[in-house]
């Protein structure tokens, strides 16, 4: 009875949780402003994309697909005409690079300057495989051989211990 | 020797968090500095049929101030620019940012004008251009129309009297 009671508390935080995440994965797939990129579907598809990529300057950690910033919106406005004219995803990646920095930029270039940011959690990672390598290696204590006293002694106690017991 | 290692990796991650926490994030380094100055001609606000255009700085080191009347921030930097006009130490051009005309035109009337030109950049396009990202921004530009260093938010006393004089006297100088 108890044992059900617990299983349909379980079943329903994992419903609950797999609910939860649902809905902020459908939050982070909505493209809040992809109404300002071009209405030809492949130039949507790019717009998308660059939105998504290229950082808002005033409000840090969002991109400009989601903040409702007056440069954010902005951008976006540069980004689909820059489409519109022709221009590719690289150029647009340029145009925005050559006037606010590769910080604008949520994927940094491979650069000596970003070598570390790219390399670095590989890095840490090598460095945890080091680590349990080298703990899980690590020798055990030796194996205790008894030698014939010490089990002899052993056998003693035992027997001294169980003839205790059966005393009332 | 036990705590070497754990000493290390404290000492290495406190460098790292004391360097990052101590840096202001809203500090974004302009890619601008060292390259000309982008070209543009927007209308002035004192007289909307005549045009100003960087060019027409050529020769002289200038500020480049990119200002709104819906910046707060504007606000504080502003007697501080119009003490530096007054001095007749270096010239100053102003970039009114996605703003009303009339407005811009009260705020100059009320506060003072420190500009000797502002151009009108009425859709935000030429701020684009500078980078421009958080009023107000101010530049130092040299004689061959070369961006020289780029302020982000109010300049204080401190930021004109340590870094932005120095400068401007510094690049007169190599000029003469």
């Amino acid at each position: 009875m108890r044992k059900q009671i617990y299983a349909t508390s379980f079943l329903r935080i994992v419903v609950a949780t797999v609910l939860v995440l649902l809905s902020s994965a459908a939050i982070s797939q909505e493209n809040v402003f992809s109404e300002d990129g071009p209405s030809d579907p492949e130039l949507a598809k790019v717009f998308k994309e660059l939105a998504s990529e290229l950082r808002c300057l005033v409000c840090q950690n969002q991109n400009i697909a989601d903040s409702n910033a007056p440069l954010a919106k902005d951008l976006r406005r540069e980004v689909h005409e820059m489409l519109d004219r022709g221009d590719s995803k690289d150029q647009v990646i340029d145009f925005m690079v050559e006037r606010y920095g590769e910080f604008v930029l949520y994927r940094p270039l491979w650069s000596v300057k970003t070598i570390a940011l790219w390399l670095g959690p590989l890095l840490f990672f090598l460095f945890g495989l080091l680590m349990v390598w080298r703990l899980s290696r690590k020798p055990t204590a030796p194996v205790f051989e008894p030698d014939e006293a010490s089990l002899a002694q052993a056998r003693e106690l035992l027997a001294a211990d169980t003839n205790k017991d059966q005393t009332p | 020797m036990r705590f070497a290692v754990p000493l290390v990796v404290f000492v290495v991650i406190a460098g790292f968090l004391y360097v990052g926490l101590s840096r202001d994030p809203r500090h974004i380094p302009s890619p601008l500095v060292g390259k000309p100055a982008p070209e543009f001609s927007l209308p002035t606000l004192a007289d909307p049929s005549v045009n100003f255009t960087p060019a027409q700085m050529k020769g002289k080191v200038w500020l480049f101030n990119i200002w709104a009347t819906w910046c707060a921030a504007c606000r504080i930097e502003h007697p501080l620019l119009v003490q530096l006009a007054r001095s007749g130490r270096i010239d100053i051009v102003g970039l009114n940012y996605k703003d009303e005309d009339a407005s811009a035109s009260q705020w100059l009337t009320d506060l003072g004008n420190p500009y000797t030109t502002t151009a009108v950049d009425k859709e935000g396009r030429i701020g684009i251009d500078w980078g421009f990202y958080g009023a107000p921004e101010t530049f130092v530009i040299d004689q061959k129309g070369i961006v020289r260093h780029k302020h982000i938010g109010p300049v204080s006393p401190d930021d004109l009297t340590r870094t932005i004089l120095p400068m401007v006297a510094e690049l007169e100088a190599e000029s003469s």
